[in-house]
């Protein structure tokens, strides 16, 4: 085990639980409404009264960060579980059934992770037309390549294994097997594969926001608040600084989990 | 040999002729009809306007057929006309598919030069505390947006140097210094992930060769560390490190779609944005089929280059 493993995975968690919680909690955490104005204290840098800030509408910058993670986290969690679910299933099926099936879901999915994930975001947004769950449903279909192929090659492996040999012995069914078996054995590649994801999606999410394909205003969305703070710069970099740094301190909490994890739970990378 | 680039080809023309569905798929499946949108919402538009414009288009025919018409004018270069312009799609990419050629090409540089020298300053420095060190960085930095980063790399030079950068676009050919003026911060935000991943990559593969035996040879006839580290380690350790860096070409060529928009440079991505808004339909499709050929090629070419390097993958 490399130096101080035990630590990145505690301090992913503890960013991943702080900013959850902040997401969460923004109703009751902020006095000040994400959409309130204060027109008298525009592009004001951060004081007493707004702890981060306001936007060129007046808006409490730290508000609509907090607003804002709740529609990040939302977006990107909903894409990652939905690509999940889809992928996994995919790749355990291939993995089971062999032969043509898994040649032709495994070509498939060749297909679509031969698009760069941001243009396959933006060319299935312009299918449904800009907006959270568009975005949602743009980063899922991007991302069931990816468990596909994690979940694939891990089962493929269990199939040809004693216990599931046993299993198929006493009588269990493929979904049986499948589900009391093979799956949770895979618990801990599905783990890490699901926090590395999330890291990424939120930058995804955030670039699709940024470019205005994703979540629409008056939701507050740190991609969006990024974008708008750009005419602003020379007034006042706060804004700016801040919605950036929020999103990554929200990428950077899932990708140490997703390390840390990883570390953690592979038995090669484990050493007495 | 012959082999192994013949599977790779036919394995490329698969997934390039799955892209092509992917893509007429995109701009087929659009809610609405795309001939309402052609013919705007105009009152005095009548039936028979729109049956006449479907036919011209195509697509009174079956799916099927309207699927061979298309890939036979792609096929011949022909991606129809721009909606907003008027100019063939292929004549506006092409003027816009420089640009991001360019920012691409000079992150990647940026990237490899830098990533270098810093993956073998994080091999040599071995101690817990200095690895743990690098590693929290090196996860920062791969997880840096560079969209923000851009931003603030901009704010910081108009603060620093006020009218030194520059946002906007001059052709190299014109204006060498005003173009670079222009095009390196934008390729510095998006290096800065990719240069985080590759001195981690290499940090990797030179630790594990590390371990080998030819090391200890190395050591044990009296090399210095650095020369050992140098000649030896970071030699065998070339080899993936250019495969994953041609890789990260298209990590980079995704990160300058987002990041033109920034910088206000009229590369493929601000091309592909702005046909979105106009629902310029063909613009987009023939854009995302395109740059997405190119990104499976790099691929493609990258996997052939290593078997050509490592005779080890050649026999497997």
């Amino acid at each position: 085990m490399t130096a101080g493993s035990g630590l990145v995975l505690r301090l992913g968690a503890v960013l991943v639980l702080l900013l959850a919680l902040a997401a969460v909690l923004a109703p009751w955490l902020s006095p000040i409404g994400p959409n309130a104005q204060d027109i008298l204290a525009r592009l004001g840098a951060p004081d007493a009264a707004h702890w981060l800030g306001t936007d060129n509408l007046g808006r409490d910058v730290l508000a609509r960060i907090l607003f804002g993670l709740r529609t990040l986290f939302a977006v990107s969690s909903m894409s990652v579980l939905g690509a999940m679910a889809a992928g996994g299933s995919l790749g355990l099926v291939a993995a089971w059934c062999g032969g043509a099936v898994d040649r032709v879901v495994m070509r498939c999915a060749d297909v679509l992770f031969a698009f760069p994930i941001i243009l396959l975001a933006i060319g299935i947004i312009t299918l449904l037309g800009p907006g959270a769950l568009s975005a949602a449903a743009a980063i899922a279909v991007a991302y069931v390549p990816i468990f596909a192929r994690t979940l694939r090659g891990p089962a493929l492996q269990l199939r040809g294994s004693t216990f599931v040999e046993a299993a198929r012995a006493i009588g269990a069914g493929p979904a049986r097997i499948l589900l009391r078996h093979v799956l949770p054995n895979l618990a801990s590649v599905v783990l890490v594969q699901i926090s590395l994801s999330l890291s990424t999606a939120i930058l995804v999410e955030a670039s699709l926001s940024f470019l205005g394909l994703g979540t629409q205003p008056p939701t507050p969305s740190l991609g969006r608040m990024l974008a708008e703070s750009r005419d602003y710069l020379d007034l006042s970099p706060w804004p700016a600084a801040f919605s950036g740094a929020a999103i990554l301190l929200a990428s950077l909490g899932f990708n140490l989990l997703g390390d840390g994890l990883a570390e953690r739970l592979d038995p090669r990378l484990r050493r007495p | 040999m012959p082999r192994i680039l013949l599977r790779r080809v036919g394995d490329m023309l698969f997934v390039s002729f799955g892209v092509s569905i992917l893509s007429f798929l995109m701009i087929r499946l659009i809610p609405g009809d795309a001939v309402q949108l052609m013919l705007g919402a105009n009152a005095e538009v009548t039936q028979r306007q729109i049956d006449a414009l479907r036919h011209k288009l195509g697509l009174d025919q079956p799916f099927l057929q309207q699927y061979l018409a298309w890939i036979g004018h792609v096929l011949h270069g022909d991606f129809g006309t721009s909606l907003t312009t008027g100019r063939p799609v292929l004549t506006e990419i092409a003027a816009a598919a420089g640009v991001t050629a360019e920012l691409t090409m000079l992150g990647l540089v940026v990237a490899v030069v830098v990533a270098l020298p810093l993956g073998c300053a994080m091999t040599a420095l071995r101690s817990p505390a200095a690895s743990l060190a690098m590693r929290l960085l090196s996860i920062t930095g791969i997880t840096v947006p560079s969209f923000w980063l851009g931003i603030m790399l901009l704010y910081g030079a108009a603060e620093l140097a006020p009218g030194w950068a520059a946002v906007g676009w001059v052709p190299f050919s014109r204006d060498p210094l005003g173009n670079l003026r222009r095009v390196l911060l934008p390729a510095l935000s998006i290096a800065l992930p990719v240069v985080a991943s590759l001195a981690r990559f290499l940090r990797a593969v030179m630790s594990e060769a590390l371990q080998q035996d030819y090391v200890r040879t190395a050591r044990a006839k009296g090399l210095r560390e650095c020369v050992v580290l140098l000649r030896h380690v970071l030699r065998n350790a070339l080899i993936p490190f250019v495969t994953q860096a041609g890789i990260m070409a298209g990590y980079l060529f995704a990160g300058s779609v987002v990041i033109e928009q920034v910088f206000a440079l009229p590369g493929l991505g601000r091309l592909i944005v702005g046909a979105i808004a106009d629902r310029d339909y063909a613009l987009v499709q023939a854009a995302i089929l395109l740059a997405t050929l190119v990104f499976v090629c790099i691929n493609a070419v990258v996997d052939v280059l290593y078997a050509v390097i490592d005779p080890r993958v050649r026999a497997a």
